[in-house]
């Protein structure tokens, strides 16, 4: 099984948002580091990058696969966590802890997309059937 | 999809499943790293009968499987096992294969997967003298135990004394488990290991019967993602990445399986001419100074210039780093020459280093 937390938003893409102000801290979910397997190493975005809904905020790779990670939000890379680079393996030791960026949200509307942990809980039952 | 016979056992196991070549197998059942490690320090079971069996026999068998394979299988003795590329008359490569030899009139072939149709077709175009070719992949199971333990695991369940067989030879007919096994000292993983074939309808039994009996030795099945990580540890090529129809065996550094010395075979002009005129591209091992992980089909640069590409790149699980094997143009194929690999549009450099990664545990 896999564990979602409530009070973070959620992708289809498997991204988790946590929201602190007008900046949200972005990772992967429980959900995405299972299916991903071992994760070997995490590319990082640089501080600064203005980037648009969808974009590719950083690289997890496992060891068969490298696999982009997109911001379901569009801002400014405030900060990364530089941790992940030297343990990429906290990804899957602990999914919400391991936030890959800061974001300085560049339209705060654009949350609404975004699912609640009952409702992404279901979107991940669904797709495993 | 197609299916082994070993399928049910796998989704039981808890495997995960994915399309290998249109073959429906285990990626990975607990993880691959953990399954990577058991078999350098233990042991693992692989389902690898996805793999092609073809027998060629006949009064000319001999003679006309020499003209096909690079190696020499002239000196090989009864129940032993050549390695060898089959090759274009261009020196590209159909495919690399297990030549196992019952007698000069009786071999079987075991050839990748998905390749087998094609071998046969080349083998039956190429047909010459009294040769009866058969594909025969569908009769078999095909098990891989390899690790350390493989031996005291596989001994546990025959009267067979295992360690009379050596590195690259076969037994024809063993009880294993009760079911009767062609069982070869052979692999690809780098370890001392043995592959087993046997009827298809006993696979699972069998399958079974070693898992348990390798329970208390630390024996766990395996899936593709550590078969892959292993086998390029030891720099074993895999057909498609390192060699190919587009890739000679001697630009890939298998020279030793390539006899330009015996009587005419196929591709053998086009190789001796390579060898002759010097190699354009060879094949390196590297290793990653910056960060990044190489994949299959990076291109390798030089100043800017495209160089070369990576023909299999991965995290290390027994280096614990980031290598990968390239073929390049030779003139910069030089163990300590610093290349760049291009991850994603950047480049990130890495340096050659000596092939293999991991020196091969095999038991002579």
């Amino acid at each position: 099984m896999f564990k979602v937390i409530e009070g973070l938003k959620y992708s289809k893409e498997h991204e988790w948002v946590k929201v602190e102000g007008d900046r949200a801290y972005m990772g992967i979910t429980d959900y995405a580091q299972k299916s991903l397997g071992e994760i070997v190493y995490v590319e990082l975005p640089e501080k600064g990058t203005v980037l648009a809904e969808g974009d590719t905020l950083g690289v997890v790779e496992s060891v068969k696969a490298a696999s982009d990670i997109y911001t379901p939000v569009s801002g400014t890379v405030a900060d990364i966590n530089e941790e992940l680079l030297d343990s990429p393996g906290n990804v899957n030791n602990s999914p919400y802890e391991s936030w890959i960026a800061v974001i300085e949200l560049g339209n705060v509307n654009e949350l609404d997309t975004l699912m609640g942990a009952g409702e992404y809980e279901k979107f991940c039952e669904e797709e495993e059937d | 999809m197609k299916r082994t016979p070993l399928y049910a056992a796998h989704v039981k196991l808890g495997g995960k499943m994915i399309d290998f070549g249109g073959w429906e197998l285990p990626v990975q059942y607990e993880g691959i790293i953990e399954e990577h490690q058991k078999v350098r320090n233990a042991a693992g079971i692989f389902d690898v009968s996805h793999m092609g069996e073809i027998l060629v026999k006949g009064p000319d068998a001999e003679g006309f499987l020499e003209g096909l394979v690079t190696n020499s299988i002239l000196k090989t003795k009864e129940n032993q096992i050549v390695y060898s590329p089959m090759c274009y008359p261009n020196g590209g490569v159909v495919d690399d294969l297990l030549v196992y030899k019952y007698s000069r009139e009786y071999y079987l072939l075991v050839v990748n997967a998905s390749n087998t149709l094609k071998d046969f077709d080349w083998l039956t175009e190429n047909k010459g003298g009294q040769v009866e070719i058969d594909n025969v992949s569908e009769n078999f199971v095909q098990l891989a135990i390899q690790g350390p333990k493989a031996e005291s695991i596989l001994q546990s369940l025959t009267d067979t004394d295992l360690s009379g067989i050596r590195f690259f030879h076969f037994l024809p007919q063993t009880l294993v488990g009760g079911f009767n096994a062609i069982v070869s000292r052979t692999g690809y993983t780098g370890e001392d290991g043995f592959e087993v074939y046997l009827e298809a309808g006993s696979g699972e039994a069998l399958w079974n019967r070693i898992l348990e009996a390798g329970k208390e030795e630390g024996l766990v099945p395996v899936g593709l993602g550590a078969r892959d990580t292993l086998r390029f540890e030891a720099a074993l090529p895999l057909y498609g990445q390192e060699i190919s129809g587009e890739i000679s065996p001697l630009e890939a550094g298998l020279e030793r399986f390539v006899n330009l010395g015996k009587d005419g075979f196929i591709g053998k002009e086009a190789l001796q001419e390579q060898r002759d005129k010097g190699l354009k591209r060879k094949l390196v091992g590297f290793e990653m100074v910056d960060r990044g992980i190489p994949r299959s089909h990076y291109e390798v640069k030089l100043n800017g210039k495209t160089e070369g590409f990576v023909t299999t790149g991965s995290y290390s699980p027994t280096l614990k780093s980031n290598i990968g094997m390239a073929l390049i143009n030779s003139q910069y194929a030089i163990e300590g020459n610093e290349i760049d690999i291009e991850i994603r549009k950047k480049c990130a450099r890495a340096k050659i280093i000596s092939l293999p990664f991991y020196s091969k545990k095999y038991k002579k």
